[in-house]
């Protein structure tokens, strides 16, 4: 295996790229989510994205956040050549919802909002929180885990050129 | 940072390795080993160790009290010092001041101010109290898979070299390529593929 800080300089663009195309799932091809995770309902961008375009010496980031925000600046982003470098998203199942943020370069979760578990009224409750919570962190991991094996297993593949590449450039075109 | 908090940050390591069974009696060895050892009447800047998750300020790592259910459930904690720098300032000036005096000299040499700075950090250090900094670990064991509750450079620096000393075990932590390396199940075909994968061009 590489040295571990090469590896992580040399292959952080693959994180970038796997947020930009889970961007483009999310709007064209959200079938995808329900093979990794049939439980969810809904898989789409929260309330942060982030882009960047990384040049030999400098990096340009554009931050597009809020509740109600509107992602057109960041499609124009893409146009010009950034990727997305944070994102914001939020899983639902019929009666749950969990909201994270996901850095490409390093895949670290920050602002992990699970669904709330009951109080604890003794001391006795301590043990089953820690699973509850265990289990609710873990349905995302487990998925986003997922995710990531399906785009590794595209982006090592002819697939990844030959047919994901163009269908992601025509949706950055067309929006 | 709680597991049980509102709202957390995580990273995610594979561990590399297993421990010498029965699994419960080692890692309770190694978390007594290297639990963390008050700082307060000690000059040091930094002291780190475990903790336990439920009493973070009195660990205790009796029997098999981390364990739930699979899961091994411990804290890291660091209790750092901290001076500011005008504080440190003030006191070197007060010390050379009376160090001239008692000299009669007009001057220190750098090698004298450099002893004087020294022993006022270490003055400041016995002084001033630590603060405690607790970030909660899930091991998962039978999966080999850690979470960590902290994004911050630092705790999760001190957490890769604590788990060393006390385990013997590598953390690796899954960023982008370990995770294509180590979690995605590719063939040695694919492995070789993403070895020479360069960036992506979506421009036309």
């Amino acid at each position: 295996m590489l040295d571990v800080a090469v590896a992580y300089n040399r292959f952080k663009f693959l994180g970038d790229e796997f947020l930009t195309w889970l961007w483009y799932v999310i709007e064209q091809d959200p079938a995808i989510f329900k093979g990794v995770d049939p439980d969810l309902t809904s898989f789409e961008i929260g309330n942060r994205i982030v882009l960047e375009k990384r040049k030999k010496e400098s990096v340009e980031r554009i931050t597009i956040k809020g509740e109600d925000a509107n992602f057109e600046e960041g499609m124009l982003a893409l146009n010009k050549g950034a990727l997305v470098a944070e994102l914001n998203l939020v899983c639902r199942t019929i009666e749950e919802k969990w909201q994270f943020t996901l850095k490409g370069e390093s895949l670290n979760i920050s602002g992990f909002k699970t669904p709330k578990i009951a109080p604890l009224e003794s001391p006795d409750d301590l043990e089953g929180a820690i699973l509850e919570k265990v289990f609710l962190y873990d349905k995302i991991l487990q998925f986003l885990e997922k995710l990531y094996k399906h785009f590794i297993k595209l982006r090592t593949s002819n697939d990844w050129q030959n047919r994901v590449v163009p269908l992601i450039k025509k949706w950055m075109h067309s929006s | 940072m709680s597991l049980l908090s509102a709202s957390v940050s995580i990273t995610r390591y594979k561990v590399e390795g297993k421990l010498k069974t029965p699994v419960t009696e080692t890692v309770a060895a190694a978390l007594k080993k290297n639990t963390i050892s008050e700082i307060a009447e000690q000059s040091a800047e930094k002291v780190s160790g475990w903790t336990s998750f439920e009493k973070p300020y009195q660990p205790d790592f009796h029997g098999s009290n981390f364990v739930y259910a699979t899961y091994l459930v411990f804290a890291l904690r660091i209790d750092k010092k901290t001076i500011p720098a005008k504080l440190i300032q003030k006191h070197f000036m007060i010390e050379s001041a009376r160090r001239l005096d008692e000299s009669g000299r007009q001057y220190l040499s750098r090698n004298e101010k450099q002893i004087i700075k020294d022993r006022v950090i270490e003055a400041l250090y016995l002084k001033v109290p630590a603060i405690p900094h607790v970030y909660d670990i899930i091991w998962n064991y039978e999966e080999s898979a850690l979470w960590f509750f902290s994004n911050l450079k630092a705790a999760n620096e001190e957490l890769e070299t604590l788990f060393i000393r006390s385990f013997g075990l590598t953390l690796i932590r899954m960023f982008p390529y370990t995770a294509a390396q180590l979690s995605s199940d590719l063939s040695d075909t694919e492995q070789d593929i993403l070895l020479k994968l360069a960036p992506t061009s979506f421009k036309d």
